[in-house]
């Protein structure tokens, strides 16, 4: 399947090195997308994407409108915050997120008047989602509207969408790749978006594509999602989108890695897709792109996966941004008895996290919650240089060379062997027979050389 | 099921936790998962299982001699081991198995009429100045095994050397005759080559038989417990050499399959130059290190005094591989 769908690319349909860890996405995979019933309360970051916190444009006591702006995102690389329900502004306090950072959130009490099941569905994902629909708005529209909207990538990252989809004269975009790779392990709320709403992913396409006026739009998908790949074909006829259907394989949804499997191009070592003439975003940000544009409507809600075996009963829901993980993993039946380990995302990149008040953001894809024996791990024995995290490396790193020079604290070994180049996929933990936690050793090395720069 | 909002898990009943006093919910970095099947106690017992048919045949061809040996270095190794172990106040280490693979890497390499002092010194040494004495497993710059068969070589030529294979009087048959590789250096004639590769030969007790080793090296090297680069760069550079040295000495082939099968080529290629401790961490690196092992190995056969020379061949790689690390760090993805 993957050759087949090979010919009309220069890539080869996969990456060099990764890992195949058991995907468990069966578990989420079929249960079709849920709405959560409206939460009483919300809790929302300033910051949820990668640059500057937004400034709240609101106090508390204020009534606030559902999808009305509440926080304004100022400088160029920042986004605008909504409200997801409509209620009172509590307080503008304190939270922290599974990342451990602690930052100021706005609180909003919810009242009676909320949107709800069906009618929610209808008002995000539903709908007719129009294909000749790029004519009747111009780059700049586009790009303007997905700022109001707050588009940030929902895969995880968080990077505030408008500063890639946005008309650029000196950086030309040859590429404009839809990434439904979803290769963490559990996770299903992209997939579930593809085949239920591959219309809104069809539309937020074409006008992201007009947008950085791509020479070709690609949708990448990997082979374990047969259904997605059908659903997005039927509702990509007659456009010039195309699809490409990749190996599956981790991580392949690491943008670097996506744009060697599919086009064959090397990213340049602390460059971004830009450079090779990409721009890349994922099916659930393109979707919201889609809202965004056609509907004029921000960023308010998302779909995440609420799976693992630590969960009773696993699902997909749309969901508010700022609801409590408590209550997502509440709906879906709570925790098991075995429940040992909740993440904030998946398995191999995801946060743990203790704390069930922890709200929803718009770069949560999920929550995996392990048992006991998921996570189980046995003593950390010797390294004996057997080279298999070499073998594993997306970046084509030395794992085991760089772990140890963070241990010892050797920055200049470290950064002989290029450890700024590591994005912390996690294949060198996972396949390590010694248990050596590689990657967060090398994450501590990347600190202390963060450290010693700033002397 | 336990209501995540009104309920906080209870730390007294956790059901699966490894301890009663583990808390039910706890943290940690990413990533949460790990390939558990893989471990490094695990990769010592698939070359325990490789090592099979070189020690059936061994105990097949020299019975009792290789029996004698087996049971000598085994004790040894295990016996140095506990005791060094404990002299460093370190965690028992001997359910590792690395130090059972170092006894049978050694009891094999070594030849079947050596008196039980040779295994018990050997086996000493590899343990203590060939591990111990550099930190343990994975600390170690040589092969443990060569480390402690070097020792026993130069120290006790008289019982080591080519010619103490040989005992006249002998009741097992192999032990009667010259090595091959002896005969060869002596006389310039290349021996039957079927018996090199059934391993009817005379020889260190584990490098007989060709055919044992390639069942055994297969098997490494598709469990990808040894890499593939290592044997493939020394095959390479011994055909070439030994090809080139046939062609002049108008041998028709014979020299070529002599030096394939003969002496511890095959045994050290897939058992010996494999020890991942003491080889590269890059395919390339490791195919480098294959092709140095061979061209040294190439030049102790034809040039040197020795009829065998795959021990120095390894051995001197070995000291060479942090330099071959150094030359070999890859090309990170989207590096110019």
């Amino acid at each position: 399947m993957g050759l087949l769908g090979f010919k009309n690319f220069p890539g080869k349909g996969s990456f060099p090195h990764g890992i195949h860890p058991p995907d468990h996405k069966t578990l989420s995979a079929g249960s079709a997308i849920e709405v959560i019933p409206p939460p009483a309360k919300v809790v929302l970051p300033l910051l949820q994407n990668i640059g500057a916190p937004c400034e709240p444009v609101v106090k508390p006591k204020q009534e606030v409108a559902f999808g009305e702006l509440i926080g304004i995102g100022k400088a160029f690389v920042s986004a605008s915050l909504h409200a997801p329900i409509s209620g009172k502004i509590q307080k503008i306090g304190v939270t922290t997120l599974p990342n451990g950072r602690h930052l100021p959130a706005i609180f909003i009490k919810a009242d009676e008047n909320q949107m709800s099941g069906q009618a929610l569905w209808d008002e995000v994902l539903g709908g007719d989602w129009p294909k000749d629909c790029p004519g009747a708005h111009n780059p700049e529209t586009i790009s303007k509207a997905i700022n109001d909207a707050g588009v940030v990538g929902l895969g995880g990252a968080a990077f505030p969408t408008h500063v890639k989809i946005m008309p650029d004269d000196k950086k030309i975009i040859n590429t404009l790749m839809i990434n439904g790779c979803e290769c963490e392990p559990y996770l299903t709320p992209d997939y579930r978006l593809m085949v239920e709403a591959p219309g809104a992913i069809v539309t937020g396409a074409l006008l992201a594509g007009r947008t950085v006026a791509a020479k070709e739009i690609v949708v990448c998908v990997e082979d374990n999602k047969p259904e997605a790949i059908e659903k997005l074909r039927e509702a990509a006829r007659d456009t010039v989108i195309k699809i490409a259907v990749l190996k599956t394989k981790y991580p392949q949804g690491s943008e670097k890695q996506l744009i060697k499997a599919v086009l064959n191009l090397e990213v340049p070592l602390g460059g971004l897709p830009g450079d090779v003439g990409v721009a890349m975003s994922n099916v659930g940000t393109i979707a919201a792109v889609a809202r965004g544009v056609i509907k004029g409507k921000p960023l308010t809600h998302r779909v995440i996966s609420v799976t693992g075996a630590g969960v009773v009963n696993p699902k997909n829901i749309l969901t508010p941004i700022g609801i409590s993980l408590g209550e997502v993993i509440e709906f879906c039946g709570g925790l098991t008895r075995d429940a040992a380990r909740m993440i904030a995302g998946g398995p191999m990149m995801g946060f743990a996290f203790s704390d069930l008040n922890t709200p929803v953001t718009k770069g949560t894809s999920g929550v995996t919650v392990l048992t006991h024996e998921d996570v189980r791990k046995d003593e950390e024995t010797s390294c004996v240089r057997c080279g298999r995290c070499v073998d594993a490396c997306p970046m084509k790193l030395v794992p085991t060379r760089l772990a140890m020079a963070a241990r010892y604290e050797k920055v200049s070994l470290a950064e002989t062997y290029n450890i700024m180049a590591c994005f912390e996929c996690g294949c060198c933990t996972y396949v390590c027979p010694a248990n050596i936690k590689l990657v967060q050793l090398i994450r501590i090395g990347k600190a202390q050389i963060a450290a010693s720069r700033k002397k | 099921m336990i209501n995540p909002m009104t309920k906080k898990p209870n730390k007294n009943k956790v059901e699966q936790g490894t301890n009663e006093e583990a808390p039910a919910i706890h943290v940690a970095p990413s990533p949460h998962i790990s390939d558990s099947v893989f471990t490094t106690r695990k990769m010592m017992v698939d070359v325990l299982i490789a090592l099979l048919p070189l020690v059936f045949m061994s105990i097949y061809i020299f019975e009792f001699y290789a029996v004698k040996q087996l049971v000598i270095c085994l004790a040894s190794c295990l016996g140095a081991e506990a005791l060094f172990v404990k002299i460093r106040h370190k965690s028992f280490t001997l359910t590792d198995f690395s130090a059972v693979v170092t006894a049978i890497i050694l009891a094999l390499s070594l030849p079947g009429t050596a008196p039980w002092y040779v295994g018990v010194i050997a086996s000493v040494v590899a343990i203590s100045i060939g591990k111990i004495i550099f930190g343990g497993l994975g600390m170690n710059i040589f092969n443990p095994a060569m480390v402690g068969r070097a020792f026993v070589m130069i120290s006790f030529a008289s019982v080591m050397g080519a010619a103490a294979y040989t005992d006249a009087g002998a009741v097992v048959d192999a032990i009667t005759q010259a090595t091959p590789m002896d005969a060869f250096k002596q006389t310039g004639v290349t021996g039957s080559i079927s018996h090199l590769f059934w391993g009817l030969t005379n020889g260190s007790l584990g490098e007989t038989s060709a055919i044992a080793a390639l069942i055994g090296g297969l098997y490494l090297c598709i469990r990808r417990t040894a890499s593939w680069e290592i044997p493939a760069g020394i095959f390479t550079a011994v055909f070439l050499i030994a090809g080139a040295a046939d062609v002049s000495g108008a041998f028709s082939g014979h020299l070529v399959l002599h030096h394939l099968f003969g002496g511890a080529l095959l045994f050290g290629a897939f058992f010996i130059a494999t020890d991942p401790v003491t080889s590269p961490l890059t395919s390339k690196g490791k195919f480098i290190f294959g092709i140095g092992t061979g061209l040294f190995i190439m030049l102790f056969r034809l040039f040197s005094g020795y009829p065998e020379g795959v021990m120095f061949a390894v051995l001197l790689m070995n000291a060479v591989t942090p330099l071959i690390n150094r030359w070999t760090i890859p090309r990170p993805l989207g590096e110019v």
